[in-house]
């Protein structure tokens, strides 16, 4: 590819042939406001704060849809850009409705920050306002019309990169609005709940469901016994809250804040993470056996079913395919059943009385805790669901100064967590921590790849494909011998769509992940904002670092999994295990 | 552009005997014609429009489906353009001039009269889809006002009191 040299500024920069001036202008270190742009997707032009001055042109051109051109002379700074963009940004204060003083959005809004930084001070246009219209139908998500600026970054998400669609640009001129077809609410339309909408939003119009007035009550109810859960991929962004930089690991900082903030027991989804695997790695064995020994008409390949956005996409788009998904709940509800069941037991107090709080880099958990089916403890398994911003804001109104807080240790018997476990945060994380086990149960020996990493799993390729022979299976497990174990990563709901069909038109494999957001958990859409790929990379690298560091590398040598199957449930997809930890799926179509 | 024409045959939903069932059939073959063409969904749209005389959900829902285009894709290019109606449309279509003239001489009268007569409001079918209203900025006949049009035919100096008659002579 040619390369192409250009001036911005007067600085000189070469940038590949295909690059637009948006593009050239951040590797130049200059800053071209923009409030519609979403990173690799097709530049759409749709807010014009990004007008820059272009030598010989007529007039101002978007930035981001203007390719640059050999020779090209920009300029970002002139009076004329500077007042185009004062311009839009004014009318777009103008027509918005709403405050900022109690906006969800305060102090994390660009459109506030773009008017701070141009300093606007009042604005000249004066007219009628958006209608603020809301739609809270569904548990996980909030939408408002008012402040919606129609930048469409969640239609660029929603339809390229998730392909789930149920945002569009609706009507035209000022009755214009973001939203499913003919004003239906997003409960009544294919929408998953992933929140990776609410995570691009520049403002408040699309934010997550708050539980936060729920778990302050909870916590301030003495007849309750309140316990928290914290997700893997919590641990490598909470931080950003408190200005850590991206894939800063605040483990320790996070349990000691859960504690202030006045939880009974500060508990890990890592440790159902390791009940997953134990249960999900035993169900792909059993079908395996069933397929290869039995000559059983059995759903192979067997997909993951952690994330909930991704359950929801299946019973949508693909119901004829849920079968093949692991009838395990997700570790999040796992965690609810085991705390009101096995956890209520121990500690004697009865499951009505135990409220469980989950921390979530998740809008979709939200909706997954709600699911009527999920009450196997005999009430609902999990109570509130905080995403990390959410929790982040908590810290803060409860005056603690995370920063500065020693670091604390998580709770047993549900707070021990292996490596593999913390992997469940990204991308080929559950991938490479079922095959961490299901290798060992089958051979005996531990999985013989340095580092324990599966590294044609890891990083951030939208489909990853790896297999893996199996030899020297045990004498129970003789009919794997020699097996190719064959297995695929998707992440971003787009590309399940393509590893589906590359499953229906024929390509074997034996066991495929699923995660619902781009990067995975760690990419959630209740991370904090903005979660770009350099971002994505960071909380990885910090994921991997937090499995590497431990002892603990693999799920079945959790001595809390040891003692729960000892105590509980007996054995992998025992009867209990059944009851408890294992769920079914419908059809939404 | 697409020729519009080149749809097959087939009368609209208000050419009476014309079950809306049978349609979707139709409108099969005509999304089968533009599949896999750029740029399909607009004349798509277009002749289903011809179809049915306006775009009943259930066309959108199957366009939708059939060209694996988002529900709210389809229903975002059918709302930005004001030539797609989703509100089915009557046998006849009766238009009250609003423009200066016809206003000042009572056409606000003959538009209520109209209303009452027909139970509707502007911009609705009757539920027989025998009539739908709607206003129109000046036909040009000014002289003649207030004026309304039945189809392509003008009625001028119509008075309130004789709106029902001249809706009798379209029912039987």
């Amino acid at each position: 590819m040619n390369n192409i040299s250009l001036k911005i500024n007067n600085v000189e920069v070469t940038v590949e042939d295909g690059k637009t001036i948006l593009d050239a202008a951040k590797k130049a270190g200059i800053k071209i406001p923009t409030l519609c742009h979403v990173e690799s997707q097709i530049p759409k032009g749709a807010c014009r704060v990004c007008m820059v001055e272009v030598e010989g042109a007529r007039n101002l051109v978007a930035g981001c849809t203007t390719p640059a051109t050999n020779g090209m002379v920009v300029k970002t700074n002139t009076k004329t850009v500077r007042d185009a963009r004062k311009f839009v940004i004014e009318l777009l204060i103008s027509e918005h409705c709403g405050d900022c003083k109690t906006c969800e959005r305060n102090n994390d809004c660009e459109l506030q920050a773009i008017a701070r930084e141009m300093g606007i001070s009042q604005v000249s246009y004066e007219g009628e306002s958006i209608i603020s219209i809301i739609d809270d139908s569904t548990p996980a998500l909030v939408r408002d019309s008012g402040k919606c600026i129609k930048c469409r970054r969640c239609v660029t998400v929603c339809n390229e990169i998730q392909g789930v669609g149920s945002l569009f640009p609706q009507g035209r001129g000022f009755e214009s609005n973001v939203g499913p077809a003919f004003d239906q609410h997003l409960s009544e339309v294919a929408c998953v709940q992933c929140g990776q909408c609410a995570a691009i939003c520049p403002v408040g119009a699309i934010i997550e469901k708050s539980h936060i007035e729920g778990v302050w009550e909870a916590l301030d109810n003495p007849l309750k016994h309140v316990v928290v859960q914290t997700a893997p991929a919590i641990r490598a962004a909470l931080g950003e809250c408190f200005d850590y930089e991206p894939g800063t690991l605040v483990t320790g900082k996070m349990v000691t804040a859960l504690r202030q903030l006045g939880f009974d027991g500060v508990f890990d989804t890592n440790f159902t993470a390791d009940l997953t695997i134990m249960e999900e790695g035993t169900e792909l064995l059993v079908r395996l056996k069933k397929a290869l020994v039995n000559k059983e008409q059995v759903a192979l390949p067997q997909f993951t079913s952690c994330s909930p956005g991704w359950i929801n996409y299946a019973e949508y788009f693909y119901p004829d395919i849920l079968d093949h998904i692991s009838s395990c709940k997700s570790p999040q509800q796992m965690f609810g059943t085991v705390a009101k069941t096995y956890y209520a037991s121990k500690i004697g107090i009865k499951p009505e009385d135990i409220v469980v709080v989950s921390v979530m880099p998740c809008t979709a958990k939200k909706y997954e805790a709600q699911r009527p089916e999920m009450n196997d403890s005999g009430v609902a398994d999990v109570d509130y669901v905080l995403t990390t911003r959410e929790l982040g804001k908590m810290i803060k109104q409860a005056g603690i100064d995370f920063k500065s807080l020693p670091d604390g240790k998580m709770d047993s018997p549900m707070g021990s967590g292996s490596g593999a476990a913390d992997i469940f945060a990204n991308t080929g994380g559950v991938m490479e921590a079922a095959i961490r086990t299901a290798y060992e149960i089958v051979t005996g020996k531990e999985l013989p790849l340095k580092g324990l990493h599966i590294e044609p799993v890891m990083g951030l390729n939208g489909i990853k494909k790896a297999s893996l022979k199996i030899e020297g299976a045990k004498p129970e497990w003789s009919f794997l011998e020699g097996v190719e174990l064959k297995v695929g990563v998707a992440h971003g709901l787009g590309n399940a769509r393509k590893i589906i069909e590359m499953m229906l038109d024929g390509e074997e494999f034996h066991f495929i992940e699923v995660m619902t957001c781009p990067g995975g958990c760690i990419g959630g859409g209740g991370q904090p904002r903005f979660t770009t790929d350099e971002v994505r990379k960071k909380r990885i690298e910090a994921i991997y670092k937090e499995d590497e560091g431990k002892k603990l590398r693999k799920s079945h040598e959790n001595p809390e999994i040891t003692q729960i199957y000892q105590e509980f449930l007996k054995e992998p997809l025992s009867h209990l295990s059944h009851k408890l930890l294992h769920t079914k799926y419908a059809s939404k179509n | 552009m697409e020729n519009l024409n080149s749809v097959p045959e087939h009368k609209c939903s208000c050419n009476e005997t014309v079950n809306e069932d049978l349609l979707y059939d139709q409108l099969d073959e005509i999304i089968e014609m533009h599949r896999g063409k750029e740029g399909a969904l607009i004349p798509i749209l277009q002749s289903a429009q011809n179809l049915f005389g306006y775009l009943p959900e259930a066309a959108l829902k199957q366009i939708s489906r059939k060209l694996h285009k988002p529900y709210s894709e389809v229903a975002g290019v059918v709302g930005f353009y004001s030539y797609f109606s989703t509100v089915a449309k009557g046998k006849h279509t009766v238009r009250v001039c609003m423009g200066t003239a016809c206003y000042v001489r009572g056409g606000k009268d003959v538009l209520k009269s109209l209303m009452d007569n027909l139970g509707i409001n502007v911009g609705e079918t009757t539920e027989n889809r025998l009539f739908s209203l709607e206003v129109g900025r000046c036909f040009g006949a000014c002289g003649l006002a207030p004026v309304i049009m039945i189809d392509d035919t003008v009625y001028q100096k119509v008075k309130p009191s004789k709106v029902s008659e001249i809706l009798d002579t379209y029912t039987e």
